[in-house]
């Protein structure tokens, strides 16, 4: 049975929407900024909601990674970052700074994607079918967390924090600079993907990969390679959130510290389609504010509430439109 | 002109399931040789054998270089291209990046091959931006082959180009097909159960049955004869 | 009633099996009788996903909610109100059914991967909204429960699990059954046959759900407490985990599934392989490595190995959703 993509003309950057959500985004923003505009709390909280929404964005751009290009939701996704952001800690324990740890980790979060992919996944995929690769990356999350624990115990550990905490202040609104630089390199690790996919041959090369394996094979690319690179890249995306979340103060080094967010990572995703990045970026924003203004001005939503109402949001918008806010409607040929 | 592609006492399988029993054939530089016969006789079987997209076993040459374990990245990496049943055309990418897609394996600047690509199609170049999934039948036909030309192959692996395309599109496309050959000598293994289209313009041609070569010769021998035109090609 | 050598092997091996998992208890000290409750226990949460993900194809990581609100239930009657445990189980079961069919209802609309990530967000969502009403539920502390031996446990929930198993294998081998994996093999062929999809889809989450809901009360009793975290998320995957491995669409592999889940873990410890530190680490390689070797499950390895008939049925095609690529 192939599936048929039912096309319709929209922006390239935004696929198959239509005009109802952007026009909702749209007033979205326009809400937002009234109301910072009104409110220095609220201005504040959106803020830190778009911070929070920075990382769950990061998050959620590596799941869409490795959905598109294999239907398979990487359970183990928010696990791999914790790991990664353990190894940055241990190369600051070991002296490094926190600027030249942070790119190491990246670059060793990157190897390690791929190598995951090589060693772990790849065999279950030669074999199996979308199922057992899940099961193999529910597998995957327990053997990582595991490790995590085995090797750096499950005590709290403290994070150098990258910036001294410097509040600045734009009229009487006060601004955390750890918010502010979260949102810019969640943003900019984001955008540097997307252009690497947009306008470089190997970009190309992985996108066809992903839509269509067998006629990508018949002009030369190397489909099983460009998936350990997309595992690579997805991890490195996962480095930045766990990099970002362990330098807020709210969080602490744990082994289990992704693994709410990932969830907020996932609901992001479905809100934004799953096979959009673009997407699953404006839907982590979304959550990430909506839930802090939640919190913030509705008396019932507690802390605890925070993970349902996420996921209520999510269920709201799948109710009136399944695929998503930018996902294609799929035909399913018979 | 020597011997391209070397196929001898080939057998392919989908599953349990044998598709294809002791197929031999040529194609010597430059040639353009057909593949004919009825639907299920093992004709795209044979195209999929050659670019490494079945299981298959016996003996298979390329230049000289054995096929026999190669996938079809690395086939194409040799100089093969594969048009495929149903045109493999990536309708979720631009036509500009299916073209570009194309030529993936060759190195340099492609200012040339693009040129080239023009030239044949020339509609092509304005429509470049366009999603490859709006196009029609036949501009999807043709934006496969501009696609393997970017490839500069030594063999091209045609499989029925014509199909579900209306007769004025299917004349066009077979002229393009000749030219292509004329001008830049590409070989090429043409499958069709277009018969007599696909006679006009290869010098040689096999027909299969059931998996095995039923008959092979000069077109001119094989639209000659009554009996085998009447029984196995249908006019 | 005519029965097949395959059906008549599989009833053989049930006695045997039963047999065997009758005496066990006797071999085995007090603290190993309540794990090999807890085996009962994942034996029939598993069999109570496998009726959802395995025969209807609608895949569910939600399924420790379930759980949970069988749990729940007995909990708070037994605590609360003074009732006698076993005498919860039926109401668990029907509060099971009936939250099934609320979850099974919108879940008709979504498909494969968003399915599972919907009733993800349930497994996740029921320990929250757990914390959160204290009162009804006892909060993060949770309710405590009168004890029961070692020995009492273990029969209760192999009783448990047999009667569960019996109705299952009943209801599968009749025209529910069929209509079941009518549904999972192809929707539309069964649509078109006159299966209604949405009766037998519902059906089959309540029914599991109920099946889960008893699993849960078992649960609550053998741990002697309840607590939100008791069905966190890590026990909705365990009881996938168990399923897969055991082998979709096979009551045999539900058995081996339950084993896996509960006495790899358990084993790795007792027998010094492992600290306790490095058991998730081995646990999630084996995982791995079976999905690897062994993609269909064990019961498939057992069914090619032995011959041995599932006469239930088992697909080849493991679903997630009926879009290709």
């Amino acid at each position: 049975m192939s599936t048929v993509f039912a096309t319709q003309k929209g922006l390239r950057f935004l696929p198959a929407s239509g005009w109802i959500v952007p026009a909702f985004v749209g007033a979205g923003c326009v809400f937002l900024l009234i109301g910072s505009l009104q409110s220095s709390l609220f201005a504040q909280q959106t803020i830190s909601g778009l911070a929070n929404g920075g990382i769950y964005a990061s998050l959620a751009v590596a799941l869409v990674l490795i959905y598109r290009a294999t239907e398979v939701i990487n359970f183990a996704q928010g696990a791999i970052a914790t790991f990664t952001t353990y190894v940055a800690w241990q190369l600051m324990s070991w002296g490094l700074s926190y600027w030249l740890a942070f790119v190491c980790t990246l670059g060793i979060a990157f190897a390690g994607g791929f190598l995951i992919e090589l060693i772990a996944i790849r065999p279950v995929e030669r074999r199996g079918n979308q199922l057992t690769v899940v099961i193999a990356s529910i597998g995957l999350l327990i053997l990582v967390e595991g490790s995590i624990g085995w090797i750096w115990g499950s005590d709290l550990k403290f994070m150098p924090a990258p910036f001294p905490s410097h509040i600045y202040r734009v009229g009487g609104v006060a601004f955390s600079r750890q918010d502010i630089a979260t949102i810019a390199i969640s943003i900019a690790a984001v955008v540097v993907l997307r252009l690497l996919f947009q306008f470089t041959k190997l970009g190309l090369a992985m996108r066809a990969a992903a839509v269509r394996p067998d006629a990508a094979r018949l002009v030369g690319i190397r489909v099983s390679w460009m998936l350990s690179l997309g595992w690579g890249l997805a991890a490195v995306l996962g480095a930045v959130a766990g990099l970002m979340t362990a330098a807020s103060p709210a969080s602490l080094l744990q082994p289990s510290m992704m693994d709410g967010i990932l969830i907020y990572a996932f609901a992001a995703a479905v809100l934004g389609g799953l096979e959009s990045a673009a997407g699953a970026v404006i839907g982590a924003l979304a959550i990430g504010v909506t839930l802090n203004l939640l919190g913030s001005y509705v008396s019932w939503v507690t802390p605890q509430l925070l993970l349902p109402a996420a996921f209520v949001l999510m269920l709201v918008v799948l109710l009136v439109k399944p695929s998503g806010m930018f996902g294609r409607s799929r035909v399913s040929r018979v | 002109m020597g011997l391209l592609l070397e196929l001898r006492d080939v057998d392919a399988r989908y599953g349990q399931v044998q598709a294809l029993r002791g197929v031999g054939l040529t194609v010597a530089e430059g040639e353009i040789v057909a593949i004919l016969g009825a639907n299920g006789a093992g004709k795209t079987t044979t195209l999929r054998a050659i670019s490494g997209t079945v299981r298959r076993s016996g003996t298979l040459e390329f230049d000289g270089k054995s096929l026999a374990r190669l996938g079809p990245e690395s086939a194409a990496r040799l100089g093969i291209a594969h048009v495929p049943e149903g045109r493999g055309t990536f309708v979720e990418l631009s036509v500009w990046e299916n073209l570009r897609l194309g030529a993936h394996v060759r190195r340099g600047r492609l200012d040339d091959d693009f040129r080239r690509v023009f030239e044949y199609f020339p509609w092509l170049e304005e429509r470049r931006s366009q999603h490859a999934g709006t196009l029609s039948g036949g501009e999807q036909q043709m934006l496969a082959l501009a696609r393997a030309v970017m490839q500069r192959p030594r063999l091209l692996l045609l499989d029925e180009p014509s199909l579900g395309l209306a007769p004025l599109v299917v004349a066009e496309i077979f002229r393009i097909v000749r030219d292509l050959n004329e001008r830049e000598g590409t070989a090429m293994l043409l499958v069709e159960q277009n018969a007599r289209s696909s006679l006009a313009i290869a010098a040689r041609a096999y027909v299969l049955e059931v998996g095995t070569v039923a008959f092979e010769g000069t077109s001119a021998e094989l639209s000659s004869r009554d009996t085998i035109r009447q029984s196995y090609l249908g006019y | 009633m005519r029965l097949s050598p395959a059906a008549i092997l599989g009833i053989a091996t049930s006695v045997v099996a039963a047999v065997v998992v009758g005496l066990l208890p006797f071999t085995l000290s007090d603290y190993h009788r309540s794990t090999g409750a807890t085996v009962g226990v994942f034996f029939i949460a598993i069999l109570a996903l496998n009726i959802v993900t395995g025969y209807t194809g609608q895949i569910s990581i939600g399924h420790g909610a379930f759980m949970a609100v069988g749990g729940y239930t007995t909990a708070i009657l037994t605590h609360n109100h003074g009732w006698n445990d076993l005498a919860t189980l039926p109401v668990a079961a029907l509060i099971g059914f009936g939250a099934g069919v609320v979850v099974g209802l919108p879940a008709l609309r979504f498909h494969g991967v968003y399915l599972a990530l919907t009733t993800f967000a349930v497994a996740l969502a029921v320990p929250q909204i757990a914390k959160n009403y204290p009162g009804f539920t006892g909060g993060t502390e949770g309710l405590a429960l009168p004890t029961h031996t070692g020995i009492w446990l273990y029969y209760t929930a192999w009783i448990v699990a047999g009667i569960v198993f019996v109705l299952a294998w009943l209801l599968l081998r009749g025209r529910t059954g069929r209509a079941f994996r009518a549904v999972r093999d192809s929707e539309i062929a069964a649509a078109s046959s006159g299966v209604s999809l949405s009766l037998y889809k519902t059906v089959a989450f309540g029914i599991s759900a109920a099946f889960a809901a008893v699993a849960g009360s078992i649960y609550v009793l053998v741990n002697n407490f309840v607590n939100p975290d008791v069905f966190g998320l890590t026990l909705s995957l365990y009881i996938l985990i168990g399923a897969v491995v055991g082998g979709l669409g096979s009551l045999w592999g539900v058995l081996v599934g339950a084993a896996f889940v509960e006495l790899l873990p358990v084993g790795l410890t007792t027998a010094h392989i492992s600290s306790s530190q490095s058991v998730p680490v081995i646990f999630g390689a084996v995982v791995i490595a079976v999905m690897a070797l062994l993609p269909l499950g064990a019961a498939n390895l057992l069914q090619t190995v032995l011959h041995f008939g599932s006469q239930t049925g088992q697909s080849s095609e493991v679903p997630l959703g009926t879009e290709g690529r």
